[in-house]
């Protein structure tokens, strides 16, 4: 386990940083939402990304990929939540790739992977259909056809799903309503004949979309990994989802956080700097705590998905648990303790604080995990 | 890594044959050894076992050799600390002097210092006080008034410390006192070493809400002192008492963690004490308590890792500034938290109607109290945080 970045990821990290505050800070989304971008990021942007190896940071070489592991692509997702920077980094380079590693076949890691790496594919992973994370509550079936399947019911939060190519389909093909048995992954073609799409427009200005299914005739051999068993690669794949999350949600966190430490050695109230009040201090000191906490526990689920996949699921819940609190106090914090500037779109703050709120209920809420975990304690 | 590895199947092999079965069970408060003149081994075993591991100078680990520590790296230190636990192996000897006083010394003494006082913590020979606080002086300890006159050959001590953890049992007591009663206040102190067999100096015990009598109120009246036991120069210690406080806060912190005592923990408490439907916690506000106590005792436990591993690659961080904070806290919730899985079972302060452990649970919840102020307060401890960490501005 490494609780302790290498030079090599320190480096990464860096170039992230540079990078991102060259080419993507957090005015490129102010102007992506005030120009009503049709896509929700920019192309060009993400052609960059994926040169420079982001978009292959956690493939096996043999595919393109950078095989820098998973603490690599936290150090860049932590970096991209600093300035905001929308990109398919999420969706497709880490859920859309896991699932395809974890459960593709050779022939599908071949024809999908090195075109995911190059940044030419883009993926999105079609799963909730309520407004609360259920994963294993799937009622969009897939009913076999000959050799093909036909996929029947609508989906909702679909992250990237309005401008991804090819989506990833939970769908039911048996066992009841709420069983994690009888799911399987299917992929489809976005402008496939029955698949209708609307984009929706959320509060973080990114990407996500409504799609529903209308008798859409999918080959089976789009089935990624098994039939009736797309759990196995569901539920891994969703941890590696939640811990890249925790990543971007630290750096979300951290950017409010630092802001508002600067502001309260800016502002003056009562003839002195508003830092100086011990009220604040200690608010903000509480929260330092919190964030090295924070630190470890995301270190540590980043290097389980590599060392330990085993112990996954509970790190997993515990990483998104605890960055979830993180970012909904730091977030809030920071806007009170801006006073009525806090309040305002001009101040960037507001970004920070909407994207909070949308990460939190990405792949699960606190309440979620938190249930999660204790189940997987045995209470 | 080889070599740590084979380190660790040496140390292994040693504790296998030379820790006896005795010491490996788990230990109550009365099986504790704390060393000194008063000190006595609760058994034979316990006697055996603590003069084992002094010959290792493994009393002190990481001490250097020349004093009689085990020289040990702290990579080897943590293996020792972890095959130790492993076979639940017993602290041969605890004590402020291990804790506290010695690392202060090693960084802060003389020669002689060295030779005369490491050495006689590592071979258990003395037992240490803390005389840091005064009635008058608490958090603000830098306005401490004990005072010592330079009298020529001695100085001569006069004034009173307070809450002296286990004044009534130790041999020698470290104190802050005013040597320059007109410089600035962190600037007229000094790092005294007191013999509390000097006359003039006596205690008188505190009982606390725990029932037990921890501390003391050490007084101090015309006590002689000998200019060698001055630790670092005159005036300047209250650099020594800052770094002094760096090893009890990280000690403190590490308390919950590290519990010398078989203590109940609550996921153990819920299964003996709550009811399970359908494999949960029917309370589901306790168990949403536990869940929220168990992810951050990890969170903790993973912290303590990182301090650790960080400290041996050389990266600084703030970790190791929020631990004293976060560590009592969270040993203050868990506290709660046993009580209220306990219901009224966790309520008994004596007798044979409830278990030993029962009892004890109610007892160590309230020393729980106290760990949040000792060693420098929550409050304090944020205060350091917004002025060290966050660099936030003072007023
Ligand atoms: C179990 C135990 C063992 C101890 N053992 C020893 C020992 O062996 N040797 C020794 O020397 N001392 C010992 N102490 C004393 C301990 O160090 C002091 O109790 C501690 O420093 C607090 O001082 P005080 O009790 O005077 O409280 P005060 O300083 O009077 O504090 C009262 C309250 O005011 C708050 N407060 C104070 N200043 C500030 C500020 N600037 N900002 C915000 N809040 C503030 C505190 O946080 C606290 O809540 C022990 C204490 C305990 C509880």
């Amino acid at each position: 386990m490494a609780l302790v970045l290498t030079e090599e990821q320190r480096l990464l990290q860096d170039t992230a940083k540079d990078f991102l505050a060259n080419n993507a800070p957090v005015a490129a989304l102010r102007k992506l939402r005030d120009e009503k971008d049709p896509l929700g990021y920019s192309p060009d942007l993400w052609q960059q990304m994926a040169e420079m190896g982001w978009a292959s940071i956690i493939l096996p070489e043999a595919y393109g990929g950078l095989e820098f592991g998973f603490l690599g692509l936290g150090v860049v997702l932590e970096e991209s939540g600093r300035t905001l920077a929308a990109s398919p980094l999420f969706a497709s380079a880490v859920v859309g790739a896991s699932a395809i590693l974890l459960g593709g076949s050779e022939e599908q890691k071949q024809a999908l992977l090195p075109a995911i790496a190059g940044g030419e594919l883009t993926l999105a992973l079609a799963l909730e259909e309520s407004n609360h994370h259920r994963p294993t509550q799937i009622s969009t079936t897939a009913t076999a056809q000959g050799d093909s399947f036909v996929l029947n019911g609508s989906k909702c939060f679909v992250l990237d799903g309005h401008s991804a190519e090819q989506l990833i389909v939970v769908a039911r093909t048996s066992g009841g309503d709420r069983d994690s048995s009888g799911l399987t992954l299917l992929l489809v073609e976005r402008d496939t004949a029955g698949v209708s799409c609307q984009r929706t427009i959320l509060m973080d200005s990114r990407n996500a979309a409504d799609i529903t299914f209308d008798n859409v005739t999918v080959p089976a051999a789009n089935v990624i990994g098994q039939v009736d068993r797309g759990w196995e690669v569901l539920e891994p794949v969703l941890d590696r989802g939640r811990v890249a999350i925790a990543a971007e949600m630290m750096g979300v966190a951290l950017e409010a956080f630092e802001r508002t430490t600067a502001y309260l050695k800016e502002r003056e109230q009562f003839g002195q700097l508003i830092g100086s009040f011990q009220a604040l201090q200690h608010r903000q000191a509480h929260i330092q705590s919190e964030v090295e906490l924070c630190r470890s526990v995301l270190l540590q689920a980043l290097s389980t998905v590599d060392d330990a996949p085993q112990e996954l699921p509970l790190l997993a819940s515990l990483a998104k648990a605890k960055l979830n609190e993180l970012a909904k106090r730091v977030t809030n914090e920071a806007v009170q303790m801006h006073g009525g500037i806090g309040v305002t779109d001009e101040l960037d703050i507001g970004f920070f604080l909407k994207r909070a709120r949308v990460a939190m209920q990405v792949f699960g809420d606190t309440g979620y995990h938190k249930d999660r975990y204790a189940t997987l304690c045995g209470y | 890594m080889e070599d740590l590895e084979n380190f660790r199947l040496e140390v292994r092999e040693w504790l296998q044959a030379n820790c006896p079965e005795s010491q490996r069970q788990p230990m109550k408060r009365e099986d504790q050894y704390w060393g000194g003149r008063r000190g006595k081994f609760p058994s034979e075993d316990a006697k055996l076992w603590f003069e084992r591991m002094r010959d290792k100078g493994w009393t002190t680990p990481e001490w250097p050799k020349q004093y009689g520590g085990g020289g040990l790296s702290p990579q080897q230190g943590r293996i020792l600390k972890e095959e130790m636990q492993r076979i639940n192996a017993r602290t041969p000897v605890y004590g402020i002097g291990i804790w506290m006083l010695g690392p202060a010394v090693l960084e802060y003494g003389n020669e002689e210092q060295k030779q005369k006082h490491i050495r006689a913590i590592v071979n258990g020979e003395t037992r240490w006080a803390q005389g840091y606080s005064e009635p008058g002086a608490g958090s603000d300890l830098a306005s401490l008034q004990c005072r010592a006159e330079d009298k020529g050959d001695h100085f001569l001590v006069n004034g009173s410390k307070i809450w002296t953890t286990a004044a009534d049992k130790c041999d020698w007591i470290f104190c802050l006192v005013r040597t320059d009663p007109n410089a600035k206040k962190q600037e007229g102190i000094s790092f005294l070493l007191i013999d509390m067999d000097e006359p003039g100096v006596s205690t008188s015990p505190i009982p606390l809400i725990s029932g037990e009598s921890e501390f003391c109120q050490t007084f101090f009246d015309n006590v002689k002192v000998p200019k060698e036991n001055l630790v670092g120069e005159l005036n300047k210690g209250w650099s020594v008492a800052k770094a002094l406080l760096v090893h009890e806060r990280k000690l403190m912190a590490e308390m919950g963690s590290d519990s010398p005592r078989k203590v109940l923990v609550p996921n153990a408490a819920a299964r003996e004490y709550l009811e399970f439907e359908n494999g949960k916690i029917a309370d589901a506000r306790l168990r949403s308590d536990l869940v929220d106590y168990d992810m951050q005792m990890q969170a903790v436990a993973l912290t303590h890792f990182r301090t650790f591993e960080e400290k041996a690659a050389g990266v600084r961080s703030a970790a190791g500034m929020v631990m004293k904070y976060v560590g009592t806290e969270a040993e203050k919730t868990k506290s709660e938290l046993l009580l209220a899985i306990m219901g009224s079972r966790g309520l008994g302060w004596e007798g044979d109607e409830f278990t030993a452990q029962e009892i004890d649970t109610a007892r160590l919840w309230a020393m729980s109290k106290a760990m949040t102020i000792a060693g420098g307060s929550s409050e304090i401890q944020l205060n350091l945080i917004a002025k060290n960490v966050l660099e936030l501005p003072q007023s």
